[in-house]
C-alpha cells in the first residue's frame, strides 16, 4: 500500500493508470459491477465521462468546469481546485452530503445524500481522472472488529481529541467553523476524512498514520459509541458545562422547590 | 410515648449530674426558627458538606493517591494495556469493581457541585436581605471564608484521578503560577516538586483535600452555627415580628423534624442524581498526558468565571527589568479574584461606613427597600454569569451556532458594559416597586373596579390594604444620607478629616439619596382625607394635607432620633 | 393575643417566651404610619379540626417510612443481585448495579425526609414561638469587670512591668515560625534553567508521537499533521518523572504547506523542509498543549483560551490571550533522509515566566 501511495505522484503514474483502465475495459464486460473487489473500483471511461456530466451539472458553478476552481473578484475562494484531491475525497464530500453545498458558509454541513451510489462513484471516476490522488480506501479489508481499541483511544487523544473532543463529540474552530460529531458516521467516511484531510481539517495520510492505526481509532470510536453510560444519563459525555447545568437547574433548582415546600404553611 | 419520655430522662438525668445540661437544654430546645424557604438554602450547603464527608470516607478506602506509573489491567477493557498513574487506575477500581463505587463517586461529585452551588445561593440570599449587617458580621466573613475553601477544595478534589480532562486544569493552574513576577517559577517548582508535572503533586493535592481544607470548614462551620444560634434567626417584617423579637416554629420538634427531613431530602437528591446522571466519566477522558488536550476542556462550575476570565482578557505582556510580566494572566487568574473577593469580604463594613448605620438588625430587608445594594448585587450577578459563560465559549459557539472570535469579543465589552447598565435598571425597577408600595399604602390596592363619576370621569376603585399588609409594606427603616457636619464648627475650628466626610457624605446620598420614602403619618391621613385614587403618586408628595413641610416631603429626622424599632407586639 | 401561649396551657419549656423586653432602648420620637397590628395567631390546620384528616396523615407519613424501610432491604438485595464481576458487558453491569443502588437508596432516603416533614407539617404542632431578643452587648458592669481582671493577669505576671521577660518572649516567639518556613524549602529544588531547555538538540530525530517512528520528508503532504516527539525521548527512564516532564516540554506538531505560503521571518528562512515547519505544541498562554489546526488557513487554535497562531506566519497570535508567537523548532534532513531538529527551540517553551531565555 505505502509503495504505491510513494509512486504515485510518480509522472509514470497517471500513464500507468490509463493503461490499466484500458485493460480493464477491454478485457471484462463486468466492469459496472457492484463494487466489491478493488479492481472493480477502477474507473472506467464511460463513468468518467458520466461524472463528468454530473459534475457539469453539480458542482461547476463552484468547481469550475473542469475542477479547476473559482476565485471571486474579491479574492475569496467560491470553491477549491479539485485536482488531485482524488476519488475518497469526493466520496466523503458527497457521500456524507456536504456536496454540494446548499449555500457558501463557514463550512459545509452534513444533509441529505444528494446522489445514489453510483453517481457518487462517476463523480469520483471523474474528479480522480483530473489528477492522481487518494483512492477510496478498502474499509472492508480493515477488520474494524480485529482493532486494538486502547491503542485507538490513545492516538485518537493524540491526534483527534483537541478538536473532536474525547468521544468524538466535536467541537468549535475559529470564525463558525467546528470540527463535526463523529457520532454515527460509517468508518468508510471516517477513514477517507483523516486520509484526504477536509476542510478545515488536516491531512493523516497512510505515512503519517498507518492503516492500521486508522483502523484502531475507528475502532475505539465504535467502543465508545456502543458503550453504555455506566453512570445514568450521558448528558453529552460533555464534562463540566452539563455537569454544571444539570446542578444547578436540577439539583439546586429542585431543592429551592423542597425548600418551598417546607416553608408553607400546611392548609 | 411514655417509654421515650422516660427513657430521654434517665439520660438527661445522668448528663444533667455531671454537665448541668438541663441549664442549657431549658433554654435552647424550644428556639424559635422562623418559617421562610430562603432561610434553608444555607441547610443544603450544610448538609451537602455532610454528604461530601460520608461519601469522601468511602472512596479513600481505595483511591490511591500516586502517581506511580502502572500498566492498567482492570476490568475496564477500553484502556487495559495504557500506562497511567495509580491515582487513575484506582478511580477506574472504583468505578468498575467496587460495587456502589461509581455511586459513591458520583455522589461524591454531584454534593461538591451542590456545596458550591448552595453556599453562593445561600450567601445571595443574605446579601440581598441585608442578614449581614450588624450583629452578623463575623458570620458573613466565615461564610465568605467557607466559600473560598470550598472552591480550593473542589479544585483539588477535581484533579485527584489525574484524568486528561483535570491534568489540563492543573496545567492552567501552573501557567498562572508562572506568571505571578520574581518568584512564578519558584512557586511552581516547589509545589509541583520540581518541573512540570513531576510526580509528587497528585499525593499533595490528596493531604490538603481530604485533611487540611476539610478540617478547617468543619471548624468554621461550628463556629458558624454557633454564632447563629446565639444570636438567633432574622426575620422578616410582619405583625408582631420586631427587631426585637423572633417569631417561628420551636427548634424541638418542629424544626429537627424539617430540618432533619431536608437533610434527608438532600441526600435524596443527591443520591437519585448519582443513580440516573452521569457526572465526570473519566474512564471516556483518559489518563492525563501533558502532550495531549481535548476540546472542550472545563473546570467544574465554580472555576468556570475564573476561565471565562482568561478566555476574554485581550493578550498583554509588559516588559519590566527585561522579564516578562504576563498581565494577560496575571490579571484574571490571579488579581481579578483578588478585586472581587476583598469587597465582598469587607462588604458588611463598607456599608456600615457608608450609610452610618452601626445599630443591630434582625429584622430582613426586602431587596427593593435597599435599591443601590440591590442593584450592586445584580451588577456582580451579571459580571460573574458572562464570564461563566465566557468559561464556555466553546459550548455557546456550537449549541448556538455563533463564532467563537464574536462571543469572545462580545464578552470582552459586555463585562464592562453590562454590569453598570445591570446596576442602574434594578435601581429602577427598586425605586418603582418602593413608589408602588407607597402607592398602596396612601391609596389602597387597585381593585380593578371602574366608576364613572356624575361629572362623567373615570375612575379606579382602590381597596384600601388591610392593617397587616401596611404594616408589612411600611415596616422597614427611613433610609436618610448621612449629613455632612458644617466646615467649620461655631468658633471657626475646621472639622476634622473633613475629605474622608465629603467622600462618604456623597457615597452615603448615592446610597439612599433618591429612595421612595413610606408616607409619614401626615400623609397618610391627608391621603385618607382626599379620598381614594386622586393621588399623584409620584413618591415625594407634593403638599397636599396640613403636615410640616420636611415630614410632608418624606425627609426622614437625622438618624439615631427616629424610632428604630418596631413598637413590638403589645400585650 | 401576642402568643398563642394563653395562661391555662402552660409553656412546654424553652426560651422564656413571654418576658418583658429586655433588647436594646427604643428611642420615641414619631409614630410609625402604620402602627404594628400585633403577632397574629394562626387559624388552625385541616389535621387540627378534622380527625379523618389527622387519621390520612398518620397514615401517609407511617406509609412513606415503611416503604422506606422496603427499599432499605431493596437495596441490599440489589448489591448482591447486580454483581460487577463479569466476564464481558462490564460497563453494563456497572450501569445497571448503579442504577438500582441508586434508585433503592435515594428514593429510601426520600421518603425518610419527605415523610418526617409531613409529619411536622401536618401533625406536630402549628403554632409560632414569640422569644424576646436579648441585647448582644454586656452591661458596662461586666465589661468594667473583665477588663479589671484582666489588667489584674497583666499586672500579676509582670508582663508589662518585666520588659526583659517581654521582649525576649516576643524576640522567641517572632523567631518561632521560621523553622516552619525552612522546613518547607525542600518541597522541590530551585527552579533553575530546567524550563528552559527541552530535549531537543542538533540532528534528534522527530519521530512520530505513538509509533515513535522516524519521518521522511515524503511521509508528509500538503495539509498534513503529524504529533511528534524527540527520539531521544524513549532513551529517558521509565520510572520517575524524567518522561512525563518531557512531555509537558518537548512535544511539537509538524505541518506541511506550500513553501511559498510560508512567511519566514528573518533568520528563519532555512527552517523548514520543503514546507515541513516544526512548533512547539505547548501553548504561550498557559501551557495546554495544542494541535487544533486549520489547514486551509494554516491557523493553530488552543482549545483551552482560544488563542490563535499563523503557523505561516512563524506562529504569530492572530487571535486570543497568548502574548507570544508559538515557538519554532528549525528543521533539517540528515543523512539518511530523516526529519531532525537544527538545534533546541531559540527560546523558553510555553507560558511567559520571570527569567524566561528568549
Amino acid at each position: 500500500m505505502s509503495a504505491i501511495s510513494a509512486r504515485r505522484r510518480h509522472p509514470v503514474a497517471a500513464v500507468v493508470v490509463l493503461l490499466l483502465t484500458l485493460i480493464v475495459i477491454g478485457s471484462a464486460y463486468a466492469a459496472f459491477a457492484p463494487e466489491s473487489s478493488a479492481e472493480a473500483r477502477s474507473a472506467t471511461s464511460t463513468q468518467v465521462e458520466e461524472g463528468r456530466k454530473l459534475f457539469a451539472i453539480g458542482c461547476a458553478t463552484c468547481h469550475g468546469l473542469s475542477g479547476e476552481g473559482q476565485v471571486r473578484d474579491d479574492g475569496t475562494v467560491l470553491g477549491p481546485s479539485l485536482i488531485g484531491v482524488g476519488a475518497a475525497a469526493v466520496d466523503f464530500q458527497v457521500g456524507t452530503g456536504r456536496m454540494p453545498m446548499a449555500a457558501p458558509g463557514a463550512q459545509a454541513p452534513t444533509k441529505e445524500v444528494a446522489y445514489t451510489d453510483e453517481q457518487i462513484e462517476q463523480l469520483a471516476a471523474f474528479v480522480a481522472s483530473l489528477a492522481p490522488g487518494p483512492e477510496i480506501p478498502d474499509i472492508d479489508a480493515l477488520d474494524i472488529s480485529a482493532g486494538d481499541v486502547a491503542r485507538g483511544g490513545e492516538l485518537f487523544r493524540t491526534n483527534c481529541s483537541s478538536c473532536h473532543n474525547t468521544t468524538g463529540q466535536g467541537g468549535a474552530l475559529t470564525w463558525g467553523k467546528y470540527a463535526p460529531s463523529l457520532t454515527g458516521v460509517e468508518p468508510k467516511h471516517i477513514y477517507q476524512a483523516m486520509l484526504t484531510g477536509p476542510q478545515s481539517m488536516p491531512v493523516f495520510n497512510d505515512e503519517t498514520l498507518e492503516p492500521e492505526e486508522k483502523r484502531d481509532i475507528i475502532a475505539f470510536l465504535q467502543a465508545v459509541e456502543e458503550e453504555p453510560n455506566p453512570g445514568g444519563l450521558g448528558i453529552g459525555r460533555a464534562g463540566p458545562v452539563p455537569e454544571g447545568l444539570w446542578a444547578w437547574l436540577v439539583g439546586i433548582g429542585g431543592l429551592i422547590g423542597a425548600a418551598i415546600w417546607i416553608g408553607t404553611k400546611a392548609s | 410515648m411514655s417509654a421515650v419520655v422516660n427513657g430521654a430522662g434517665k439520660v438527661v438525668d445522668f448528663v444533667d449530674q455531671r454537665i448541668t445540661a438541663s441549664n442549657w437544654l431549658k433554654r435552647n430546645i424550644r428556639k424559635a426558627f422562623p418559617d421562610h424557604w430562603s432561610f434553608l438554602l444555607g441547610e443544603i450547603a450544610l448538609f451537602s458538606f455532610i454528604v461530601l464527608l460520608l461519601s469522601g470516607t468511602f472512596l479513600a478506602f481505595w483511591f490511591k493517591p500516586s502517581m506511580t506509573e502502572v500498566m492498567y489491567d482492570g476490568a475496564y477493557t477500553n484502556l487495559r494495556g495504557i500506562h497511567m498513574s495509580e491515582a487513575f487506575s484506582s478511580t477506574l477500581e472504583l468505578s468498575f469493581e467496587v460495587r456502589g463505587g461509581l455511586l459513591m463517586r458520583q455522589i461524591h461529585h454531584w454534593a461538591a457541585l451542590l456545596f458550591l452551588a448552595a453556599m453562593s445561593v445561600h450567601m445571595l440570599r443574605i446579601f440581598f436581605t441585608g442578614a449581614f449587617r450588624k450583629p452578623r458580621e463575623l458570620n458573613w466573613l466565615i461564610g465568605a471564608t467557607m466559600l473560598i475553601l470550598g472552591v480550593v477544595n473542589g479544585f483539588t478534589g477535581y484533579s485527584l484521578p489525574d484524568d486528561l480532562l483535570s491534568g489540563t486544569g492543573m496545567r492552567i493552574i501552573e501557567g498562572g503560577i508562572l506568571a505571578i513576577p520574581f518568584v512564578g517559577p519558584h512557586v511552581s517548582s516547589f509545589l509541583f516538586g520540581g518541573e512540570y508535572p513531576g510526580d509528587d503533586f497528585i499525593s499533595r493535592l490528596y493531604i490538603i483535600h481530604v485533611l487540611l481544607v476539610p478540617g478547617l470548614i468543619l471548624a468554621l462551620v461550628t463556629a458558624h452555627l454557633m454564632i447563629l444560634w446565639y444570636q438567633k434567626h432574622t426575620h422578616w417584617a410582619g405583625p408582631g415580628r420586631s427587631e426585637r423579637n423572633v417569631v417561628g416554629y420551636p427548634f424541638f420538634p418542629i424544626y429537627v423534624a424539617k430540618s432533619g427531613g431536608f437533610f434527608f431530602i438532600v441526600f435524596a437528591v443527591t443520591t437519585l442524581m448519582s443513580a440516573a446522571v452521569q457526572i465526570n466519566p473519566v474512564w471516556l477522558w483518559g489518563p492525563y498526558d501533558p502532550a495531549r488536550v481535548s476540546a472542550g476542556t472545563q473546570p467544574d462550575w465554580y472555576v468556570g468565571f475564573l476561565d471565562g476570565a482568561l478566555r476574554v482578557m485581550p493578550a498583554w505582556e509588559i516588559n519590566i527589568f527585561g522579564q516578562p510580566l504576563s498581565l494577560g494572566v496575571l490579571i484574571p487568574a490571579l488579581i481579578l479574584p483578588g478585586i472581587i473577593l476583598t469587597p465582598l469580604l469587607i462588604y458588611p463594613w463598607l456599608e456600615q461606613w457608608v450609610t452610618g448605620d452601626w445599630r443591630e438588625h434582625h429584622v430582613l430587608d426586602r431587596p427593593r427597600n435597599q435599591p443601590v445594594r440591590t442593584g450592586i448585587g445584580v451588577a456582580f450577578i451579571t459580571f460573574y454569569l458572562l464570564l461563566w459563560i465566557a468559561g464556555g465559549n466553546d459550548f455557546v459557539a456550537t449549541i448556538f451556532d455563533i463564532p467563537i472570535n464574536w462571543i469572545t469579543w462580545f464578552m470582552r465589552i459586555a463585562v464592562i458594559v453590562l454590569p453598570p447598565i445591570m446596576f442602574f435598571v434594578t435601581k429602577r425597577i427598586c425605586l418603582g416597586l418602593q413608589r408602588r408600595d407607597r402607592e398602596k399604602v396612601l391609596h389602597g390596592r387597585e381593585s380593578g373596579v371602574i366608576m364613572v363619576s356624575p361629572e362623567g370621569e373615570y375612575s379606579e376603585l382602590h381597596a384600601p390594604l388591610s392593617h397587616e399588609a401596611a404594616y408589612e409594606v411600611t415596616a422597614h427603616r427611613r433610609q436618610t444620607p448621612v449629613r455632612l457636619d458644617p466646615e467649620t464648627d461655631e468658633n471657626g475650628i475646621p472639622a476634622p478629616r473633613r475629605r474622608i466626610e465629603k467622600v462618604r457624605a456623597r457615597l452615603s446620598s448615592f446610597y439612599f439619596g433618591d429612595v421612595v420614602q413610606k408616607p409619614t403619618v401626615h400623609e397618610l391621613e391627608a391621603a385618607h382625607h382626599d379620598g381614594h385614587g386622586d393621588g399623584h403618586g409620584d413618591g415625594h408628595g407634593d403638599g397636599h394635607g396640613p403636615a410640616p413641610a420636611a415630614l410632608d416631603r418624606g425627609e426622614p429626622e437625622p438618624p439615631g432620633e427616629r424610632s428604630e424599632i418596631g413598637t413590638g407586639p403589645q400585650p | 393575643m401576642s402568643t398563642h401561649q394563653s395562661a391555662e396551657t402552660p409553656a412546654p419549656g424553652g426560651d422564656v417566651e413571654r418576658v418583658e423586653p429586655t433588647g436594646p432602648p427604643v428611642p420615641e420620637t414619631i409614630a410609625e404610619p402604620i402602627p404594628d397590628p400585633g403577632f397574629e395567631e394562626r387559624t388552625d390546620r385541616l389535621t387540627d379540626i378534622d380527625a379523618r384528616a389527622e387519621r390520612r396523615a398518620e397514615r401517609q407519613v407511617a406509609g412513606m417510612f415503611a416503604l422506606a424501610a422496603l427499599l432499605v432491604v431493596a437495596f441490599l438485595v440489589a448489591f448482591f443481585v447486580f454483581q460487577i464481576e463479569v466476564d464481558s458487558g462490564v460497563v453494563e453491569a456497572v450501569r445497571n448495579s448503579n442504577l438500582a443502588l441508586g434508585l433503592t437508596l435515594g428514593l429510601a432516603l426520600l421518603l425518610i425526609g419527605v415523610g418526617a416533614i409531613h409529619w411536622a407539617k401536618k401533625l406536630m404542632t402549628s403554632h409560632e414561638v414569640v422569644h424576646e431578643r436579648h441585647e448582644l452587648r454586656s452591661t458596662d458592669e461586666v465589661r468594667a469587670a473583665a477588663l479589671g481582671d484582666y489588667d489584674l493577669g497583666v499586672e500579676e505576671s509582670g508582663f508589662g512591668r518585666r520588659k526583659m521577660i517581654r521582649n525576649s518572649l516576643i524576640g522567641a516567639m517572632a523567631l518561632l515560625p521560621l523553622p516552619a518556613v525552612v522546613l518547607l524549602r525542600d518541597l522541590g529544588p530551585l527552579p533553575g534553567d530546567k524550563k528552559a531547555h527541552t530535549l531537543w538538540t542538533a540532528d534528534v530525530r522527530v519521530v512520530r508521537d505513538g509509533s515513535f517512528e522516524p519521518l521522511r520528508p515524503a511521509d508528509l503532504e500538503i495539509g498534513s499533521l503529524v504529533n511528534a516527539m524527540p527520539e531521544t525521548f524513549e532513551e529517558l527512564p521509565e520510572s520517575g518523572p524524567a518522561r512525563i516532564n518531557e512531555r509537558a516540554k518537548s512535544p511539537v506538531i509538524l505541518v506541511r504547506m506550500e513553501p511559498d505560503e510560508i512567511n519566514a521571518a528573518e533568520g528563519r528562512e532555512n527552517w523548514h523542509v520543503d514546507g515541513i515547519l516544526a512548533y512547539s505544541k505547548i501553548c504561550t498562554h498557559v501551557g495546554c498543549p495544542i494541535n487544533l489546526y486549520e489547514h486551509n488557513t494554516h491557523h493553530m487554535l488552543c482549545p483551552c483560551h482560544q488563542s490563535t497562531f499563523d503557523l505561516a506566519d512563524n506562529g504569530h497570535v492572530v487571535f486570543g490571550p497568548a502574548p507570544r508567537s508559538l515557538p519554532q523548532l528549525p528543521l533539517a534532513v540528515d543523512d539518511d533522509g530523516y526529519l531532525v531538529a537544527q538545534s533546541d527551540f531559540t527560546e523558553s517553551v510555553g507560558p511567559s515566566y520571570w527569567g524566561r531565555r528568549r
